[in-house]
């Protein structure tokens, strides 16, 4: 059993937990992920590591309540505790040093896994120029810890509500205007918004890294359900990724696969909801 | 008494067909007591026996058999546990027709014994019993005389640290041996149970989870620690098992990555790898879904690409779910399918279709990337090939389209790669399994490995006999280590 240690609230579905994993936190290293199954009968979830602590033995994670198994573990609390843990499991980011910045893309809960990721670049004694974004202020996260590792940081809204007005692709446009020679980009968010950064990125020829969260279940190269088409080739993102070259990544077929159990997890989802009586049907 | 005169083999009482596609209850029920002995007394308890030979763990076949016709179960478990940590796990999934029943005399003349059903029978036997006694001590709620002289025999200091990777039916085996030797076994598992394919695989119906588990309770009480959710290559490496001390490393992590046929459409939504479906339904209990929070699609027409055992768990696991038509697609002919005859005929008889001299050279799916059907060849079988199996050739100009709205890849396994790229200087061979000898001994001194890891993917019992001789190896090599 793995200790819940800290839960943070960051908006009514958005909560971030740091867990007691200490074999897991042993080798952690940014870019990677675990898989988590919160109690006997909910659903092996994959979670990209959003920071490790190898002293305390602590993972931290953060979450958006989607499905049954993700809102189930977004209940938990500090001191419960989660049945099964497991990793790191995925290739690690390949940090190296770059001749000229580096850039960073988080968006919405994709900010958090981005982060150690920057730090690790930033330590290599890259440049390192990050842009985060959400749909609006309530929604982002990390902004401090984002601006602790970063040269330069830019904060959008989609909304405007905080930060610059507009998407991520639109300041990363007027980034490349700015600032023309970029070495790399890392860009982890939801798929549409990877597959739009992509497509900016695509004509300039800038090596373009794409981290992928697919459905999944062992993470070990056992069940195929990760599968992913970069490509001419079908890679596993549990054992051949989660990071990608973006320009390669066949997101719209990536997308759809996503949604393979959509009525399966709408119908699981509103079953949990009926057990905790918040539909007021009971 | 004259072969001749002998009784029959005794069939298997069976749920029936249009019973059982409706539940994941086991299908076949086991021999009565009665039914039991009188199928044993048609051993001929030959003084050579060829049926050991079969037997990859060696089991002491006649002697269990001999104790089953005096109806001294006790005594016939004994025998069997002495050879094999998991009778009831084999007694169900061994391929007995071309192991050990293969080479039964018995069986020239007649029908051979039927060897695994009462390999089964004692294993279940014993369990009942063990559950019996466990209950009166629970009554009881006393420590008496026999529980501590047990526990201070488990306590007497044990040997070296042995460190087994991957919980499957090779790791399993292997610290079975190595703890009745008296060894210290920790067997790390990556899944959140230890079992391997015999939990995540291997269907209910076939094989009771609750049987997987008694038997990994029995290892357990042999003194074997197991630990779930550590990820060989991952969590922990080789190398760092060695710097914790444990002085010899087995690894049996099988053979995890899914083979796909490499044709187009392969990723549309609802082509599933076999170990998917079944991993969603067996390991999570996707057939209790939304109980069970892990669902499962089976699709209402559904093709099978394959015809091992994995195919016909993976077809009758979607009749069981629900699927109007299931149908196993494979492109030799039925007398070359590798699965057990067993499963072949009751995939028969639960109304799997066989389209066999039949195979797929596109999926195609509709415009939500869902499958809609697949472009199919017919062939007809021409010379044999290595294998020894007529060589499946394409009729020219058979091109059909088969509908159906789900399909299941089930073509073999890989090596999983996880251990095997982080362990420095393990020689592998060409496809990415372990090189290693006959006893496993592979090009690390103090590492081992077998079962399909070693040899691709194979059987339980063959992975099981692996390692077996593993253990044996790992013994002779900690004692060399320590004059």
């Amino acid at each position: 059993m793995y200790p819940i240690v800290k839960k943070i609230i960051h908006s009514p579905a958005v909560k971030e937990f740091e867990v007691y994993a200490p074999m897991v936190a042993e080798k952690a290293k940014a870019g990677q992920f675990f898989i988590l199954r919160v109690s006997e009968k909910a659903e092996r979830i994959p979670l990209t590591i959003a920071d490790y602590n190898r002293e305390q033995g602590t993972i931290t994670t953060i979450i958006q309540e989607l499905g049954a198994s993700s809102t189930l573990f977004g209940q938990m609390e500090e001191g419960d505790h989660i049945l099964d843990f497991v990793g790191p499991l995925g290739v690690p980011s390949e940090i190296e040093r770059y001749d000229h910045p580096v850039v960073l893309v988080g968006g919405g809960i994709g900010i958090a896994p981005i982060f150690p990721i920057a730090r690790d670049l930033k330590e290599a004694g890259n440049e390192v120029i990050s842009i985060i974004g959400a749909r609006n202020k309530e929604l982002l996260i990390w902004e401090e810890k984002m601006a602790s590792v970063s040269d330069q940081l830019i904060v959008c809204t989609d909304d405007g509500s905080y930060g610059r007005q507009g998407f991520v692709t639109d300041a990363l446009k007027d980034l490349y205007e700015e600032r023309g020679q970029l070495s790399a980009l890392w860009a982890i968010g939801p798929m549409p918004m990877m597959r739009a950064i992509t497509n900016v990125t695509r004509p300039w020829e800038l090596k373009t890294i794409v981290s992928m969260n697919p459905l999944m279940m062992d993470g070990t190269g056992m069940c195929g359900a990760c599968r992913v088409q970069v490509g001419s080739e079908t890679k596993f993102a549990c054992v051949d990724g989660p990071e990608f070259d973006g320009h390669l990544v066949d997101f719209d077929l990536a997308i759809k696969r996503l949604s393979i159990y959509k009525d399966q997890e709408k119908r699981a989802l509103a079953v949990l909801e009926h057990k905790g009586g918040h539909c007021g049907c009971q | 008494m004259s072969v001749k005169n002998r009784p029959g083999r005794q069939e298997m009482p069976c749920q029936a067909p249009q019973e059982r596609v409706s539940n994941f209850n086991e299908v076949a029920l086991g021999y009565t007591e009665e039914q039991a002995i009188i199928e044993a007394k048609r051993c001929l308890q030959c003084k050579k026996p060829k049926c050991r030979d079969g037997c990859p763990v060696e089991v002491l076949i006649p002697e269990f058999i001999q104790a089953v016709a005096d109806g001294d179960m006790a005594t016939a478990a004994k025998q069997l546990k002495l050879k094999n940590a998991l009778p009831a796990v084999c007694g169900r999934v061994c391929p007995q027709e071309s192991q050990c029943e293969s080479k039964c005399i018995v069986g020239i003349k007649s029908e051979p014994v039927a060897i695994g059903r009462l390999e089964r029978f004692v294993a279940d036997w014993e369990m009942a019993k063990e559950e019996a006694e466990e209950a009166k001590v629970a009554d009881l709620d006393t420590v008496d005389g026999d529980q501590e002289s047990e526990s201070s025999a488990t306590a007497s200091p044990k040997k070296q640290k042995v460190a087994i990777i991957g919980a499957g039916p090779a790791g399993l085996s292997c610290a079975a041996d190595l703890a009745r030797f008296g060894y210290d076994v920790t067997v790390f598992e990556a899944l959140h149970v230890a079992g391997g394919v015999l939990m995540y695989g291997i269907p209910e119906f076939r094989l009771p989870k609750a049987i997987v588990e008694k038997e990994i309770d029995s290892l357990r009480k042999l003194g074997v620690n197991l630990q779930v959710n550590m990820v060989g290559g991952k969590t922990f490496t080789v190398e760092d098992l060695q710097q914790k001390g444990y002085e010899a490393v087995f690894i049996g992590t099988g053979a995890g990555l899914p083979n796909f046929m490499g044709i187009p459409g392969e990723n549309l939504c609802g082509v599933f790898a076999a170990n998917e479906f079944l991993t969603r339904t067996n390991l999570m209990k996707g057939y209790d879904f939304p109980n069970f929070l892990t669902p499962v699609i089976s699709g209402r027409k559904v093709a099978v690409l394959g015809a091992g055992n994995v195919a016909m768990d993976a077809a009758r696991t979607a009749l069981r779910l629900g699927a109007e038509e299931v149908s196993i697609v494979y492109r030799r002919s039925e007398k070359e399918m590798p699965a057990r005859a067993e499963e072949i005929e009751h995939a028969h008889e639960e109304g799997v279709q066989f389209k066999v001299l039949t195979n797929p050279v596109e999926i195609v799916g509709d415009e939500q990337g869902w499958v809609k059907g697949m472009n199919c060849l017919r062939y007809e079988l021409g010379e044999p090939d290595e294998s020894g199996r007529r060589r499946p050739v394409p009729v020219e100009g058979s091109e059909f389209f088969m509908e159906v709205d789900s399909v299941i890849v089930a073509i073999g396994q890989g090596p999983n790669p996880l251990v095997t790229q982080s362990t420095a200087g393990l020689a592998l061979n060409r496809k990415g399994t372990i090189q290693a000898d006959e006893e496993g001994r592979t090009s690390l001194p103090g590492v081992f490995a077998g079962g399909d890891i070693v040899t691709g993917a194979a059987t339980v019992i063959l992975a099981m006999g692996a390692g077996k001789k593993s253990a044996r190896a790992i013994d002779q090599y900690l004692q060399s280590k320590q004059s």
